[in-house]
């Protein structure tokens, strides 16, 4: 019975001294990182956290950051990252959500979201990281420094049994709301142990994570990096490649995970001058990576296993495709992660055979708990299984599969887009859409875009004409993620609809642009 | 174009351009692009082509690092280096 704050727990007592972290010029060895953890964990206990607590974590990847999930499942209660991306009023829902008792965030957020904070009646204390300033004198806010000080730094007992909750990851639902997917202790642990069986990782991996630790696949890197015992070198984001492969150089990192737009803008840099012989894998997901940039993936980096993966939050992940198999299949996303099984089913419950397209159900000991407070979306997505009582997932995701088994995807079953590998819900954009004066009916549609998977285009029918793209993408800028917003907007007289008056998407003819 | 127009042009475009904004640009010139949301990864790209369109300079791979290029003011040093502003168009 593993606990995920015992991946750094059975790691520190085993290779106390060893580099565990390496982010924002400061190294951090297993003894440091799960001493700060403890520290911080007894203040959080010492501020009434309890088993079960909701604390929220709000920033960029940071190693308080680190330091803050372990401290949170050491102290028994439930880590729910938001993305760094993300506008006050989105955390405001995630907090209000889960019943977030604790948020940890930068000085800059916390100054950025105060009117925000102010409203957010769960929430009873903000720990702040960094920042000039101290923040406001009042028993809500602490220092993050203030933590560390004048707490003790042996373990605590977390009180938890391995059903209970480790971490909430919120995902877009076909409604725009986010929902928080219950990820309990056992099935981190699962998915992480399947994960790592696979890529072959060991304590000698020196793995660079460049994605948001906010999304899962960011997440585990952190978490399978302390499982082994290797070494996680942490950047901010991909913003500036030179600089993270500079740092794998430095490194001698072993595995690098990417999405699509992350290899899109290594293609085109020239390698030479970077030592990069000691990087053993990559992997990608989140969306497919194009066939001519695998072959280009394949000679930039001549020997290095390329993994293509697929997978949703709500279990972790799904599918991988053996490296030796991108050769004859570089379309395929492969087979389920060791221990698991999938099938693919109709609308009629009956399981397809090869080359029949239809909706991807996965089973194992991955499938997680469901959406936090969301009976009846848990309830569609997590259907029973073969067994009594057993319960499986329904992905949304349209399949097929070939004669050897090798899966290849085909879309998605509702409206939902996936822009540069995240989740957009239409109907989010739209409902921001239709908060601006002039807009009379504003539909979102998804073209296909070879980096980006899908691109967001905004179709709207403007009642005043003044309207210009410009003040559309401001008011987006404004109230979504950056990835949300679309990437173009047109004005349109009317939209195609319905005997019913409901707007037929697929008839929307676009401009192109 | 002297230190001060490339100051000037320099904070237009990343108010108009990424906070689509008509207001004067709000963060001061040694303010982190990244940390303050101006800009994300894609955005990276978008300052470089302009910096390049504009200033007439070419950026290597190498140069575009936050030490270069994460604050108006580590643009302007950068630039004063890379093409000293009395050649500048």
């Amino acid at each position: 019975m593993l606990l995920v704050h015992e991946f750094l727990e059975h790691s520190a007592q085993r290779l106390p001294q060893k580099v565990a972290l390496v982010c924002g010029g400061q190294r951090f060895t297993y003894a440091a990182l799960d001493a700060a953890s403890n520290r911080v964990a007894n203040a959080l206990r010492a501020k009434g956290v309890q088993r079960g607590d909701r604390v929220v974590l709000w920033g960029p990847n940071l190693a308080e950051m680190v330091i803050a999930i372990f401290a949170v499942l050491k102290a028994g209660a439930v880590f729910v990252f938001v993305n760094d991306a993300s506008k006050p009023h989105q955390l405001a829902q995630v907090v209000n959500n889960c019943g977030g008792k604790v948020l940890v965030t930068t000085a800059a957020k916390a100054r950025h979201a105060a009117a925000e904070l102010a409203t957010l009646g769960t929430l009873e204390l903000v720990v702040v990281v960094g920042g000039e300033e101290p923040p406001p004198a009042s028993p809500r806010f602490l220092e993050w420094s203030q933590c560390l000080e004048h707490a003790e730094e042996g373990p605590l007992a977390s009180g938890c049994i391995d059903r209970d909750l480790a971490c909430l990851i919120y995902t877009s639902g076909s409604t725009g709301e986010a929902k928080g997917v219950m990820c309990a202790h056992h099935q981190v642990v699962f998915a992480s142990a399947s994960i790592l069986a696979y890529l072959h990782g060991t304590e000698h991996d020196v793995v660079l994570c460049a994605l948001p630790l906010a999304f899962d696949y960011g997440l585990y890197q952190l978490l399978m990096t302390f499982r082994s015992g290797g070494t996680l070198v942490l950047e901010r984001s991909f913003a500036y490649p030179a600089d993270c492969l500079q740092r794998m150089a430095e490194e001698r990192v072993t595995g690098f995970p990417g999405v699509p737009t992350m290899f899109a803008r290594l293609l085109p840099l020239d390698l030479s001058s970077y030592d990069l012989s000691a990087l053993r894998y990559l992997t990608n997901t989140a969306a497919a990576l194009p066939t001519s940039h695998i072959e280009r993936l394949q000679q930039k980096f001549p020997g290095v296993a390329i993994y293509s993966m697929y997978g949703l939050t709500e279990t972790k992940r799904t599918l991988y495709l053996p490296p030796e198999e991108l050769g004859q299949r570089p379309g395929s996303v492969g087979i389920a992660i060791p221990g698991t099984e999938v099938w693919i089913e109709n609308d009629r419950g009956e399981r397809l055979p090869p080359h029949e397209v239809g909706e991807l159900v996965v089973r194992g000991g991955h499938v997680m708990s469901g959406y936090w407070h969301a009976p009846e979306a848990t309830a569609a997505r997590f259907r029973e299984g073969p067994l009594p009582g057993e319960r499986v997932c329904y992905s949304g995701d349209l399949f097929r599969r070939d004669e050897h088994g090798f899966h290849y995807f085909v879309g998605r079953k509702d409206d939902i887009l996936k822009c540069r590998g995240e989740k957009v819900a239409p109907k989010e954009v739209e409902n921001v859409l239709h908060e601006l004066e002039g807009v009379q009916e504003a539909v979102v549609v998804g073209v296909p875009d070879e980096v980006f998977g899908q691109a967001v285009v905004a179709v709207i029918v403007r009642t005043a004409p003044t309207l210009t793209e410009r003040e559309v993408l401001r008011h987006c800028r404004a109230r979504l993620e950056d990835f949300k917003v679309p990437q173009r907007v047109e004005f349109h007289e009317d939209l195609p609809k319905t005997s019913t008056g409901k707007v037929r998407r697929a008839d929307i003819v676009l401009r192109g642009g | 174009m002297d230190h001060q127009d490339r100051r000037t042009r320099l904070r237009q475009f990343l108010a108009t351009n990424f906070l689509l904004s008509d207001e004067p640009f709000p963060f001061a010139d040694e303010a982190s692009l990244l940390e303050e949301g101006v800009i994300d990864s894609t955005g990276v790209l978008e300052l470089m082509l302009f910096l390049e369109e504009e200033f007439g300079c070419t950026i290597t791979d190498a140069e575009a690092t936050p030490r270069n290029l994460d604050s108006v003011g580590k643009i302007l040093a950068f630039l004063a280096r890379k093409v000293p502003a009395a050649n500048a168009g």
